[in-house]
């Protein structure tokens, strides 16, 4: 699925104008907590967030993430705007919730990309 | 040759694929002077169409605008010429096929400016004028293309140029350990600019031609890192980034409060933040925990009221060197 498609199914507004639609969505995440979002995400997902603020965008950056789903029709302060913009990671907001787009999401054939949680710290990921 | 195509092969292009959308950028970034055509063939008003075709097709150019003295009245198309031709009038002047109403464009603006127009109306060219008022060029879509093209080019090469200089940097300088260190002064509080440092050194790495698994590794442990400084210090605290080419040392350091249980703040789970960092999306006791899965040494030791020491460690393999293009 790519980023165009993506923002069909969640019936969503891109925020950010110079994203490439074309770029390929693997699979998806959903969290509000920016390391819970770290700690499970594989790279090239959708993140499914309710949170709007820069560190969305830097977490994205940081874990490879190919979009960013705001849920609930939010839209975020221009700097989070401006810094997706310059990162160049699309950023779609929805109307629907997080339960609605996760599965909208996955009757669309999208799979899963959060790793299950380690419940041992000390093995290595 | 079997050097020079693992050479190739170690020039991360990430971000090349990306250019795509970068055209929409160069759009707003490239002005409409950077792209036109100079000096443009122009005519005067008097001129008898027949002279036009020949002027046309010396030129190779399908358009030109009307200029009298230094005021631009008008512009003149090969429709209008084609119109002029039915009618067998091939003696009358320019003034009377030419358009009166020309749409122009400034030399200052952006290029994404005559996109606009170039998409909303059946215009193919428009005559660009200076501040003042004055022609001082032509602006067709294939100008537009041309100038596009030309600007990606330059990006491309100018990127390609720093990774690949970046992802040798160790090769020519001969000492029994090369060490690149990277410092980044983080502030207490300031919120909006974290992950600014991951950012940095994450881009560096790629630079450097680490993989990008390395690269994605270092980037979120350093951003936890990073955030926690952010979080929980007094007055902020220094990260710092040592590149070898085997091997890649991360330090994040800070003089205060300390961490009074090290085991318990390791705990998955456990968190001293304050209610409005989790509404911010952090403090949800993770940190550490990411830390040490992405890394694969961690060492964190603090002292209560001196400081608080994070000391994390990557090791590379053989393939995955930094800085060097044959390992």
């Amino acid at each position: 699925m790519n980023v165009d498609e993506l923002r069909k199914i969640v019936n969503g507004k891109l925020l950010t104008p110079n994203s490439d639609l074309s770029r390929e969505v693997k699979g998806g995440c959903g969290a509000d907590l920016m390391s819970d979002v770290l700690a499970s995400i594989q790279p090239e997902a959708v993140l499914l967030t309710g949170l709007c603020n820069p560190q969305v965008i830097r977490t994205a950056q940081m874990a490879d993430v190919a979009a960013v789903v705001l849920v609930r029709g939010k839209i975020p302060p221009q700097e989070t705007i401006d810094l997706a913009i310059q990162e160049r990671i699309p950023v779609i907001t929805s109307p629907y919730g997080m339960f609605e787009l996760c599965g909208r999401l996955h009757r669309a054939g999208m799979p899963s990309l959060e790793m299950p949680v380690d419940i041992d710290p000390s093995a290595k990921a | 040759m079997e050097n020079s195509s693992s050479q190739k092969n170690r020039v991360i292009t990430d971000k090349v694929v990306e250019s795509i959308s970068r055209v929409e950028e160069l759009a707003y970034e490239l002005k409409i002077d950077q792209v036109m055509t100079h000096d443009p063939q122009t005519i005067a008003p008097d001129v008898v169409m027949e002279d036009v075709l020949e002027i046309f097709r010396k030129a190779l150019i399908s358009g030109a605008p009307v200029v009298s003295g230094d005021a631009l009245v008008g512009i003149l198309s090969m429709e209008d010429l084609i119109h002029c031709l039915r009618k067998n009038d091939l003696r009358a002047p320019v003034s009377e096929y030419m358009t009166k109403k020309v749409i122009t464009v400034k030399n200052s603006e952006q290029v994404i400016e005559a996109l606009k127009f170039f998409v909303n109306t059946k215009l193919g060219r428009l005559p660009v004028v200076d501040i003042d008022g004055k022609l001082v060029g032509i602006l067709t879509k294939g100008d537009v293309t041309r100038g596009l093209l030309k600007a990606l080019q330059q990006d491309y090469q100018t990127e390609e140029l720093i990774r690949y200089r970046a992802s040798h940097l160790f090769e020519d300088i001969e000492s029994d350990r090369t060490s690149l260190i990277l410092r980044y002064d983080i502030k207490a509080g300031d919120f909006v600019k974290g992950g600014t440092a991951s950012s940095h050194i994450k881009r560096a790495l790629l630079r450097l031609g680490a993989s990008p698994q390395i690269a994605r590794r270092v980037g979120i442990a350093i951003y936890e890192a990073e955030m926690n400084l952010i979080i929980h210090t007094t007055r902020g605290g220094v990260i710092r980034i040592e590149i070898e080419p085997h091997q890649i040392l991360m330090d994040a350091y800070d003089d205060g409060p300390g961490i009074p249980d090290v085991n318990l703040a390791m705990k998955p789970g456990y968190s001293t933040a304050t209610e409005e960092i989790r509404e911010l999306g952090f403090g949800a006791g993770m940190g550490l925990v990411n830390i040490s899965r992405c890394v694969d040494q961690m060492k964190l030791e603090s002292v209560v009221d001196k400081g608080t020491r994070l000391k994390m460690k990557i090791f590379l393999n053989e393939e995955n060197t930094v800085g060097e293009a044959t390992p």
